[in-house]
């Protein structure tokens, strides 16, 4: 087994007397495709945030391909191989899905120099390849015209996960990939996200809260409370666990009330 | 550029070109300014695509304007290109040093921000006595590589100056908007925190925008300093800010050539209005602009637009 693409050391971060995460430690092997569960508030996206470079750490380490990216700023993460979707899509209203994707695709291959990004074209016809292939992948070449600011909930998901895959990133981190979207279309859409991510052979990790899912999707299942991890391992055993299912699942006849529709 | 495009924007310098030679001076005297205060309009629409509007244009205008006043008086430098290059680098350079605290506002205190430095320049202008004070400095009568032009052939000289300096501006400018940091004005005006997680430094792009806004404005400064042969703190006070925004919203930030168009519109409709109307100038000035908003909200450069498609839906 190859050295962990991700590894974290003992990591906390603390907003006054508040621990919104502490003691976190995990090593993540390359490809593999890891659900992160909790409640709200047990620091699952102040974890992503952490290793995006989006919030700094107060203790603890985080490692990237052997490299210590702690602290970094976020564009740095993202330029070493580190990519993020959000819980509320983040894309260009004003811009059409192709056009948000080719913003993507370009800032993906652009120069880091101030004057590369000036004599870098937005249609280059790398990112423009790379944006068509990006928008096939993610089954949404049909919008490709709408402008962002109309497009149903489940496609804006899918146009924010695909503009995080373009410029080939290694991890990718989704933060609730399926949150706004009914429990009808939740399955498909995670579907399409998981074989698109599958086929680029990257290592995934995703916040999810439908067990289902999990139990679908992940290979390993994190679960948090409280800002720490109390269970790692199979998702059957970790959804098992009966702190898991006493503190994050509940019982298991929820599946027979709300969540049953596809199963 | 599409070709269409270039064939309009040749045939439009022509046509100006040839005009220079044709019109009476003070058209051309008209113009000259119009196109030089277009400059400065061309730097609020590279910002204005980013959803940021400067109330302080007049600051590096006047920088602009100075320096050109300036370095004529004290450096002895008379050659036009010189002193024009040197009034829009100077601006520039202010506006790098600057960018770095009004990089990180936006909207409203972007827009006072900007306001309360050019009007500080104001003060500081007002104040010096070694600058002329309120009464400002005459400016040298500039030569062209060489060549000394008087009187009517100034004006001509100094119309074609302006009408090459806009040139090439506009098609820097329009390369810059096809350029990825160009491009993702709108999506730093949509989204900043996707521009930036997808790895492009926002306060970077925003930063480039406005030092290219000063050059613009700066240059636009200089031009117009020769031309009037006159420079006063009013170029930097907070009127003539708001002036360049105004046109701005007449011309519209949809093209590189609406600046210039809506430039010379609202030279025209203000010299017409103060003719004919001398004690309510600024009422006509005023229906017009709410005569823009309210049926070109887009601006003139969207007419421009219109016809565009117009033409393409008649082709077969």
């Amino acid at each position: 087994m190859s050295s962990p693409i991700l590894s974290v050391q003992d990591l906390g971060k603390r907003f006054g007397s508040l621990f919104a995460a502490r003691d976190i430690t995990v090593s993540i092997p390359a490809q593999q495709t890891v659900g992160v569960i909790g409640a709200n508030g047990a620091g699952k996206t102040t974890f992503i945030n952490m290793i995006t470079g989006h919030l700094r750490p107060t203790k603890g380490t985080i490692h990237f391909e052997g490299r210590d990216i702690t602290a970094l700023p976020s564009r740095q993460i993202k330029a070493m191989g580190i990519s993020r979707s959000f819980q509320v899509a983040q894309i260009f209203p004003s811009l059409t899905v192709f056009e948000n994707m080719c913003a993507a695709a370009a800032i993906g291959r652009a120069p880091k120099t101030l004057i590369g990004h000036v004599r870098t074209p937005l249609r280059s016809q790398e990112s423009v390849a790379e944006a068509k292939t990006l928008l096939e992948l993610f089954q949404i070449a049909p919008y490709r015209d709408s402008l962002a600011a109309t497009l149903p909930q489940g496609i804006r998901k899918l146009l924010d996960i695909g503009m995080a895959l373009a410029g080939a990133p290694r991890l990718l981190l989704l933060d609730e990939p399926t949150s706004g979207i009914s429990i009808e279309e939740k399955f498909d859409l995670m579907q399409i996200v998981m074989s698109a991510l599958l086929s680029r052979k990257i290592t995934v990790l995703f916040v999810e809260h439908d067990m289902d899912i999990i139990e679908g999707f992940a290979e390993r299942v994190l679960a948090f409370y409280d800002g720490t991890v109390i269970a790692d391992g199979m998702p059957a055993a970790t959804l098992a666990d009966p702190r898991v299912q006493t503190l994050i699942s509940g019982p298991k006849l929820r599946s027979a009330v709300g969540t049953g529709a596809h199963v | 550029m599409v070709r269409g495009d270039r064939i309009a924007a040749g045939s439009a310098f022509l046509a100006a070109a040839v005009a220079g030679f044709m019109l009476p001076d003070w058209i051309i005297s008209l113009a000259t300014i119009a196109f030089a205060n277009g400059l400065v309009v061309l730097g609020l629409i590279v910002m204005w695509r980013a959803g940021l509007v400067s109330f302080g244009q007049a600051l590096y205008y006047c920088m602009g304007g100075y320096a050109v006043a300036l370095i004529g008086r004290w450096g002895g430098v008379t050659d036009a290109f010189l002193l024009v290059l040197v009034g829009g680098l100077s601006a520039a350079g202010i506006s790098f040093v600057i960018g770095f605290l009004l990089a990180r506002y936006r909207e409203i205190f972007f827009a006072m921000l900007s306001l309360a430095l050019s009007m500080i320049l104001y003060g500081l202008l007002v104040k010096t006595e070694s600058l002329g004070s309120t009464d400002g400095l005459n400016v040298i009568v500039p030569t062209f590589l060489g060549y000394a032009p008087h009187q009517e052939k100034l004006i001509v000289a100094l119309y074609f100056l302006v009408l090459v300096v806009c040139a090439t501006a506009a098609l820097l400018v329009g390369a810059y908007f096809r350029s990825l940091a160009g491009a993702l004005a709108i999506p730093v005006r949509d989204n900043e925190l996707r521009v930036e997680f997808l790895g492009m430094s926002v306060s970077r792009l925003i930063h480039t925008k406005l030092v290219i806004s000063a050059l613009l404005a700066g240059t636009g400064g200089a031009l117009a300093a020769l031309a009037v042969g006159h420079v006063d703190p009013n170029m930097s006070y907070w009127t003539t800010s708001g002036e360049f925004v105004f046109i701005t919203i007449l011309a519209g930030a949809g093209s590189v050539g609406a600046a210039f168009v809506g430039s010379l519109a609202f030279e025209s409709v203000r010299s017409f209005a103060f003719a004919m109307l001398p004690q309510l100038w600024e009422i006509l000035l005023g229906s017009v602009l709410l005569l823009t908003i309210l049926f070109l909200p887009q601006g003139l450069g969207s007419l421009i637009e219109r016809l565009h498609w117009g033409r393409e839906a008649k082709a077969p």
